[in-house]
């Protein structure tokens, strides 16, 4: 139909008209809460991790005992809480807050296996615990190895 | 008992902060994936140029609980195991000085999947 005119518009708006008014039902930016969402749960999360190593400590573990037992015992709580579907609660408010601690680290673990154990204990589990950890681990340890190389040589 | 809770709890939280720029700075392609790779090597080599064992002693777990912690271990762990064994300890040292939290990951992570299924 080449000869079909346009409808006009039905409302008129000059582009500065709609600048402001795409401003003004644009979602507020979310950035400032995200940040202090990810400070508080990030700072409590390594909060209660000190608490734990300081526990440890107090039973009479040496520091670096501590700090590794602590450790674990932060990666089972991620675990735990990720199984039992809390620590998915935690994220959506935390964000960052809650992916950088070990804990989130646990939570990259848990989430993937249990959402693929339908494909097996092998395939399914055994394979996607390491959908995450897998290249954390690749990247850690092959950057430690060349910092490990690089300090044999410069010494 | 409160030893370092404080200084953990405010570093913690800014290290956490750094992650949030990350994602919120980054196109979405940048996934937590990139994230956690990118502190883990980031402390990895913060570690090895001697800038994160101070943080270590002033915050404890506000240093070593993120993941960038983990990359420290690593690091320092393979730097200490070159002195000690020359050069095979760079293939030894990392793994040796995060065996537990990686031991603790794999076993606790595999329990809690095969034991639990997913909300919804």
């Amino acid at each position: 139909m080449p000869n079909q005119t346009l409808r006009k518009p039905a409302i008129s708006i000059s582009p500065e008209e709609y600048k402001a008014l795409a401003q003004k039902y644009t979602p507020k930016p979310t950035f400032t809460k995200n940040i202090l969402r990810a400070f508080f749960v990030g700072g409590l999360i390594c909060a209660l991790g000190q608490v734990i190593i300081n526990i440890f400590s107090g039973i009479g573990l040496t520091p670096k005992e501590a700090s590794n037992a602590g450790t674990a015992a932060m990666i089972f709580l991620g675990s735990l809480l990720t199984g039992l579907g809390v620590y998915d609660e935690i994220g959506k408010f935390g964000g960052a807050g809650s992916i950088i601690p070990v804990t989130g680290f646990a939570n990259s673990i848990v989430s993937p296996a249990m959402e693929f154990k339908r494909e097996g204990y092998v395939q399914g589990v055994g394979a996607k615990l390491f959908t995450v950890a897998g290249p954390v681990l690749v990247y850690g340890i092959a950057a430690s190895i060349i910092i490990g190389v690089l300090a044999y040589f410069l010494h | 008992m409160f030893h370092l809770i404080f200084p953990a709890f405010i570093v913690g939280g800014l290290i956490c902060v750094i992650g949030q720029l990350m994602m919120d700075l980054t196109k979405p392609s940048f996934t937590p994936a990139h994230v956690l790779v990118s502190f883990v090597t980031g402390g990895a080599v913060l570690g090895a140029l001697g800038v994160y064992e101070p943080l270590v002693k002033f915050a404890g777990a506000g240093a070593t609980i993120p993941l960038s912690g983990f990359g420290y271990s690593l690091a320092k762990g393979s730097i200490e195991a070159v002195e000690k064994r020359g050069l095979i300890g760079a293939l030894s040292g990392g793994v040796e000085a995060t065996a537990v939290g990686i031991a603790a990951a794999v076993f606790f992570g595999y329990l809690m999947s095969v034991t639990f299924n997913p909300k919804g």
